[in-house]
């Protein structure tokens, strides 16, 4: 039998884990919604800017604030860069074309990556402080950035709700002509969303990197699993995909302490499997 | 001196021609109005005056600036709101939100608070309504928005595409009563309707658009008393 402040360690570090989960899921999520193309490569955008902090910090020695600044600064290029490069020229095109062409970014990454830095797992380790709550472990390195990962999501949604160009972004996602006609330019609008996905994606990797090892094959580890939860909370669905990333992470965290790691992943692909069956249109869609 | 001029404008979507040579002309302050059957080209004409599509041949005129072939997003910044046919509102932002993207433009922004009044006073419903979703009001309402939103980007002039469609007898009635107090705040109109009797009795003039072509031009009260118009569109 297993003690039972272990289960409950296990949901708390699912919640922590959810967090980035979160993050990682409404970035995707954003530029699904608003752009209507899935980026399959976007865990492994990422994954460069894990290698970023991995450089900075561990090898530069730079202080870590910095080093995350850089990093969220890359994800919000490598976003723009994606956009127009790759994006753009599809935008009209078929959907499998969409996907093959952000497929082929993937492997793009992956390839260079290891030409690169090689296969090998690079870590970085700070030295921060546990504290024990009721029996319960927690480490400051979860909290830190889960708490980190809560803000950025605040943030994004005062952006999405308050700004113009937050309003801006979610009317594109509804109609784009008439919002031409309010006098905005859809490439600008769509910049600035893969921008801001990227942002996401470059804040992630800053939270990551202390908690997973860098490799070229890192977006293998979160890219399904993130793709995962933004179709089970209904793909474009911002609060769909928040409250799936924490239904996720608990599942892995629970049963992982129940069973084993690999269990807790079959678990949740099962339950996804399931689910996409019972609600096609995700858990937050209304029932038809 | 006219405020817009279509000179020799023609117009269409790939192998298909919608609009053939046509000119028209609106002077400030004018309403106008165009009318003509289905499929007789009404609705390409406003997406070529603001810009959703490009004309292939002649020019587009705007108080003196040729604005043929420009995006539709500069056109709205020279002082053109367009008010599509089906109002194509963002069904899933609030009213407020609605309005507030009207006021896009930096040169609206500046003035949002004070536009947001007037609409406002014009649709006192829209300020009861102002945290409800757009999809979720009715159709007299959602035009009545879809109006407001084109009147907060503070326009020269208002291209109205069917304001009348899908909506009960009663509230066309009052639609266009609120377009007229519209007209009456000084903007200039050009309106687009398939209900040809309520609208020659809006506009000062008026075109008969028929497969792509102009075939009539003249004042309001003229054209309501043409023999043709009477029996093809009036239904007298």
């Amino acid at each position: 039998m297993i003690d039972p402040i272990f289960i409950a360690e296990a949901a708390v570090n699912g919640i922590l884990l959810g967090g980035i989960l979160a993050l990682l899921a409404l970035g995707l999520n954003l530029i699904f919604g608003v752009i209507d193309i899935v980026w399959i490569a976007y865990v492994d955008l990422v994954m460069l800017c894990m290698y970023a902090m991995y450089f900075l910090v561990q090898v530069y020695g730079w202080p870590v604030w910095a080093a995350g600044l850089v990093s969220l600064l890359l994800g919000a290029l490598l976003g723009i860069g994606v956009h127009l490069l790759i994006i753009t020229p599809i935008l009209g095109s078929p959907p499998v074309n969409q996907l093959l062409a952000t497929g082929g970014l993937l492997f793009f990454i992956q390839s260079f990556a290891t030409f690169l830095w090689t296969t090998d797992h690079k870590t970085v380790r700070l030295s921060l402080p546990s504290y024990e709550v009721a029996g319960i472990f927690l480490p400051a390195g979860r909290i830190i950035p889960f708490a980190i990962s809560i803000v950025a999501m605040v943030a994004l949604y005062l952006f999405l709700t308050r700004t113009y160009m937050g309003t801006a972004i979610r009317a594109v996602s509804q109609d784009r002509d008439a919002m031409r006609l309010m006098g905005a330019n859809p490439q600008r609008v769509y910049i600035v969303t893969s921008a801001v996905g990227g942002l996401m994606a470059g804040l992630a990797g800053a939270l990551l990197i202390f908690q997973y090892s860098v490799h070229p094959f890192f977006g293998g580890q979160f890219g399904p699993l993130t793709f995962m939860i933004c179709v089970l909370g209904g793909l474009g669905n911002m609060v769909g995909a928040f409250v799936a990333s924490f239904i996720m992470s608990e599942i892995i965290s629970v049963s992982g302490v129940l069973w084993s790691t690999e269990m807790g992943y079959v678990i949740a692909f099962v339950v996804f499997i399931v689910m996409i069956f019972a609600r096609p249109g995700g858990i937050m869609a209304k029932r038809q | 001196m006219s405020m817009l001029e279509l000179r020799k404008v023609t117009a269409g979507y790939g192998h298909f021609t919608a609009l053939w040579d046509v000119d028209l002309t609106v002077a400030p302050g004018e309403a106008v109005a165009v009318v003509g059957p289905n499929g007789a080209g009404k609705t390409t004409l406003m997406r070529v005056i603001s810009g959703l599509i490009a004309p292939r041949a002649g020019d587009l005129v705007f108080e003196g600036a040729t604005l043929a072939g420009r995006p539709a997003h500069e056109i709205v910044a020279h002082g053109i709101a367009h008010v599509p046919e089906g109002r194509r509102l963002f069904p899933a932002l609030t009213v407020a939100d609605n309005l507030k993207m009207g006021a896009y433009l930096p040169a609206a922004r500046a003035r949002y608070a004070e536009s947001l009044e007037r609409v406002f006073t014009l649709f006192p419903v829209l300020a009861e309504r102002r945290s409800q979703r757009a999809g979720s009001m009715s159709g007299g309402e959602q035009q009545m928005l879809a109006l407001g939103r084109a009147l907060m980007s503070r326009p020269k002039i208002i291209l109205l595409d069917e304001p009348s469609m899908g909506l009960a007898p009663v509230m066309v009635l009052r639609l266009f009563d609120l377009i007229r107090r519209v007209r009456e705040e000084g903007y200039t109109i050009l309106v687009v309707e398939q209900n040809v009797r309520q609208v020659l009795k809006l506009v000062d003039r008026a075109y008969l658009l028929e497969v792509g072509r102009i075939k009539l031009e003249g004042r309001a009260s003229d054209l309501a008393e043409h023999d043709f118009i009477r029996k093809a569109y009036v239904g007298l």
